[in-house]
């Protein structure tokens, strides 16, 4: 909060003075990455939270890639009516692994996985998580459930789509078995994390940093680990009782047996709704700390930003039936659902507001961090429009298994998350490597995305309320042409997301040192931690002296 | 002040917390956590029993028969009874009896292994009958549509409890490992509290299955 | 009284419960579970199920308070376990809006599952034509099928609850 003496003494003033540069790499020593030890064991076996988050990175990034290239495989399939490279039954398989693959190894671990666990100890100032040995077990975890999704990969995948509804996935001769174990391992992975976030939050936070002088992104990230921990044990109990029926039949989803396969579905949602928010919370996070830092503004109704993830991760565990509108469910059941979906489109809609309201009259940095912040505010508030759109009942009876519901995913899931994820990964890019990125190559990327994207997904709002169903491996031919634009852009896109990489990864061994605060941002890891930061994160005891946007006091910024 | 003084710390405190208190404190919320995702784990299954038994209730009045209440009984009582015992571990070792502790987790141990043992019988005893889930229900005693239904609920139900009892005895077994080495005192004894909150909650769950079971009508 | 409770404490000066606050709160437990046995064996119809749960929620209520301590601990843990309990009633309740209300406002068929489907044979005829119109999917109470397949989706599933006898146990 505000204090008086602190008007002209710029925070920058406390940062601990690295002891020595390193005259190779114009890095400061001591450093987490090298100085924490040596060798692939010391960081298989680390404890660093910094550590596990780059382990992190590796993985899921690897994770995106093999689901990306399921993507680009449909898209080909997709470019022209009848086979083009694979068959139907190739077909159900290469949408089953590219969304399983993408939802279950990327998306949910991505943001808090790789940039919360950097990031969240620094920003409320502690040395680490928690429970810092569940944090590399989570990590061991992820990379077992994704063994076995490889596994299935390579032994007749599961053709059923990423939501294995009864009774086809009791019936069909793939290896569901192998996929829905891999899922629900990965399960384990991301209870562990929220579980790990839930209690550093409460119980680390140094001494001044109230829950209201946290970042909005340890906010988001601690609803989003709020969902973790209430949704992730349901989808368990749902696969284990799949595989149960698969292998045992035991009945319970099988109507000649006096089960009911929709039960299975109330099952399945009851999770996959809140997980969705999951994917979405810390993208919205990082959204905060960007559009702050990068209009030199403190965000716009701190309080309500915050207490909305909150609401968000609640109301979320009440709308699930709106995936099922057309399943069979009672009458009642749907206009419930129909109605609480409303309800939970206000929080998200607080946001965008207040992120608004926080450019306004600020003083706008463009860096490539910021175009991905902007680029999120566009399409997820499309994204986000269009899913209130089919939350309503009568809509979504014409537009479900549609592709405007495949749009309408993806603007929030790329549109909104991968836009974040990657706005975040160029923003503390600086901070975890100590390295600035080639900025030219980084806008050409972003513009091969943001275009790419638009041309791909804006054209399947119009084949959905066209009639062209989802999940299709044909189509009349009268789709082409926007099928063969679709198409075109997801090429485009996945050259931008190529280029990216690269650029990231260059600018890991390439990039010019940066600085411990490039951005002139105000929260705890730039402020009081070098770039890249020591291995215990602080080399003084933590001290907060002002709100994590407290722009209105002049802070000088060292970088463009 | 450094924090890395270690000389200062007690050596059970990790260094990433500040001292014992907040590590203790951070070590049973984390329990907490955890123990809210066993709820909401098996919370599913009781979604599908609330369902089944809604959609078939003659079914689950005839086929609850097919189970003993007595051997329900007194699988109960010995959970409640190895509860209080774990309880009685934890304080012994608050009041510095690492002694007396081991002995009430050893007793422990034993109420959890007979309850693996009646539960044998019971299962054994279903086995012969054919009382089986799904599709590998041959029994013919019970009256009704889908008596395989109740099954398939109960070994649902009963089989993911009595693989968290085993899982259970294995880690009081390694508290007892730990207690006999001389890790644990009045000082420090946060290991074996958060294993007897999992404990609890054992019970707590088998405190519900009972009389839906067991009880039924 | 206070003597006979003595406030102890640990090495860090936290609080200890009292042997006998143990062993009173595990003689209620056994005692309630002799109840709930008894109780059960009187036929109360509807009640028999409320004051079951009623018990087994009083013995639960003790185990969180006492043995795992929560009257003595921080607000913030009872808080998340209340709180998972009332997500889990949040999820038996809604789900139970469906699968209890089914039929409520646009009355099911009330037929027999494989009696409803049509079937067809190999060569694409229909095996028990006549049965009604339109091709498996096509249910009379306007429901669409999702991606599912056959007409076993949604409204099949009345289980038990209505005509009995309705389906055969078993394959």
């Amino acid at each position: 909060m505000s204090d008086a003496t602190a008007t002209t003494q710029p925070p920058l003033s406390r940062l601990a003075v690295p002891k020595e540069t390193d005259p190779k790499t114009g890095l400061p020593r001591p450093n987490f990455i090298q100085d924490g030890g040596k060798g692939l064991k010391s960081w298989l076996f680390t404890l660093d939270h910094k550590r596990i988050a780059i382990l992190y990175l590796i993985t899921v990034t690897a994770s995106f890639f093999l689901g990306g290239i399921m993507a680009l495989l449909i898209r080909l399939e997709l470019f022209k009516p009848g086979e083009q490279f694979f068959n139907a039954d190739q077909y159900n398989q290469l949408f089953t692994l590219h969304g399983a693959i993408m939802i279950f190894l990327f998306i949910i671990p991505s943001i808090p996985a790789i940039l919360g666990n950097f990031v969240l100890p620094l920003q409320i100032g502690a040395k680490d998580v928690a429970f810092p040995k569940l944090n590399l077990a989570s990590w061991y975890v992820y990379v077992l459930g994704a063994v076995f999704a490889v596994v299935s990969l390579l032994t007749s995948a599961a053709d059923t789509g990423w939501t294995f509804y009864t009774p086809y996935s009791n019936t069909t001769g793939t290896n569901v078995v192998a996929m829905t174990l891999g899922a629900f391992i990965l399960g384990f992975s991301s209870i562990f994390t929220g579980l790990n976030f839930i209690v550093t939050v409460h119980k680390l936070r140094a001494p001044g940093m109230t829950w209201f002088k946290m970042p909005l992104m340890v906010w988001a990230l601690y609803a989003t680990a709020i969902i973790q921990v209430l949704a992730t044990p349901v989808l368990g109990i749902t696969l284990i009782l799949l595989i149960l029926e698969r292998v045992f039949s035991i009945g319970i989803f099988d109507p000649a047996m006096g089960g009911d396969p929709v039960l299975y579905q109330h099952f399945f949602w009851f999770y996959s709704h809140p997980a969705v928010y999951i994917m979405i919370l810390p993208g919205m996070g990082i959204i905060s700390d960007l559009i702050s830092t990068f209009s030199r503004r403190k965000i716009f109704g701190y309080s309500f930003v915050a207490f909305s993830s909150m609401a968000i991760a609640l109301v979320s565990f009440l709308v699930w039936g709106h995936h099922m509108f057309t399943s069979g469910q009672s009458e009642i059941a749907v206009m419930i659902f129909s109605f609480l979906t409303f309800m939970v489109g206000i929080p998200s809609a607080i946001k965008v507001f207040n992120w608004t309201m926080t450019l306004y009259k600020g003083s706008i940095v463009f860096s490539v961090p910021m175009l991905y912040a902007l680029s999120f505010l566009f399409l997820f508030t499309i994204g986000g429009l269009t899913g209130i759109m089919i939350g309503a009942l009568s809509v979504d009876v014409h537009l479900h298994d549609t592709y405007f519901i495949v749009a309408h995913f993806h603007y929030v899931m790329v549109g909104g998350t991968v836009m974040a994820l990657m706005g975040g990964l160029y923003y503390w890019w600086p901070k975890i490597f100590g390295r600035m990125y080639n900025r030219l190559w980084s806008l050409v990327a972003w513009a091969l995305i943001f275009v790419g994207f638009n041309m791909t997904f804006f054209t399947q709002f119009i084949l959905g309320s066209r009639g062209m169903p989802r999940r299709y491996w044909t189509y009349l031919e009268q789709f082409q042409p926007l099928h063969g634009f679709s198409s075109v852009g997801a090429m485009i896109m996945g050259a931008g997301f190529g280029i990216a990489a690269i650029v990231l990864a260059v600018a890991v061994w390439k990039g010019r040192p940066a600085g411990s605060n490039p951005w002139g941002a105000l929260t705890l890891e730039w402020t009081q931690a070098t770039s890249p930061p020591i291995t215990h994160n602080f080399e003084e005891d933590v001290v907060v002296e002002h709100g994590p946007y407290d722009y209105d006091k002049v802070i000088p910024r060292t970088t463009a | 002040m450094d924090m890395a003084d270690l000389s200062a710390r007690p050596h059970y405190v990790k260094h990433h917390f500040a001292d014992a208190e907040q590590q203790r404190e951070s070590a049973k919320f984390g329990m907490w956590i955890f123990l809210v995702t066993e709820v909401l784990l098996f919370g599913g299954l009781f979604v599908a029993y609330a369902i089944f038994r809604a959609w078939n209730p003659e079914i689950f009045h005839n086929a609850h028969t097919a189970l003993d209440w007595r051997m329900g009984a007194l699988n109960t009582i010995v959970l409640i009874t190895s509860s209080l015992t774990v309880a009685l571990a934890i304080r012994s070792l608050q009041l510095d009896r690492p002694k007396v502790a081991a002995r009430l987790l050893w007793t422990t141990l034993f109420l959890a292994a007979t309850f693996m043992v009646v539960k044998y019988f019971e299962y054994a005893h279903k086995f012969h009958l054919g009382q089986l889930p799904g599709k590998y229900y041959t029994y013919t005693g019970i009256e009704g549509t889908n008596p395989h239904v109740f099954f398939s609920i109960y070994f649902t139900m009963t089989g993911l409890h009595g693989i968290h009892v085993l899982i259970g005895m294995g880690v009081i077994l390694w508290m007892i490992v730990r207690t006999k080495r001389g890790d644990f005192g009045k000082l420090y004894y946060t290991p074996v509290e958060v294993t007897g909150l999992y404990w609890h909650l054992v019970d707590l769950i088998w405190i519900y299955l009972f009389p839906l079971l067991y009880l039924v009508g | 009284m206070m003597n006979a409770k003595t406030h102890e404490t640990d090495g860090h000066g936290n609080h200890i419960i009292p042997l006998k606050t143990y062993l009173a709160v595990g003689a209620a437990l056994i005692l309630l579970t002799i109840i709930t046995v008894a109780v059960s064996r009187i036929n109360l119809g509807p009640l028999n199920l409320i004051v079951a749960m009623l018990i087994a929620s009083t013995k639960a209520v003790l185990v969180a308070l006492i043995f795992m301590h929560l009257l003595y601990d921080s607000k913030v843990y009872a808080g998340f376990f209340a709180g998972a309990l009332v997500f889990l009633g949040v999820f038996i309740i809604l789900t139970m809006y469906d699968t209890m209300r089914r039929g409520d406002i646009a009355p099911e068929e009330k037929m027999p599952i494989q009696a409803r489907a049509q079937i067809y044979d190999e060569d694409g005829k229909p095996l028990n034509s006549g049965e009604h119109h339109g091709e498996a999917g096509k249910e009379t109470d306007g429901e669409t099928v999702g991606s599912e397949q056959g007409g076993d989706a949604g409204s099949g599933t009345s289980g038990g609850h209505e005509a009995e006898g309705s389906m055969e146990g078993g394959h």
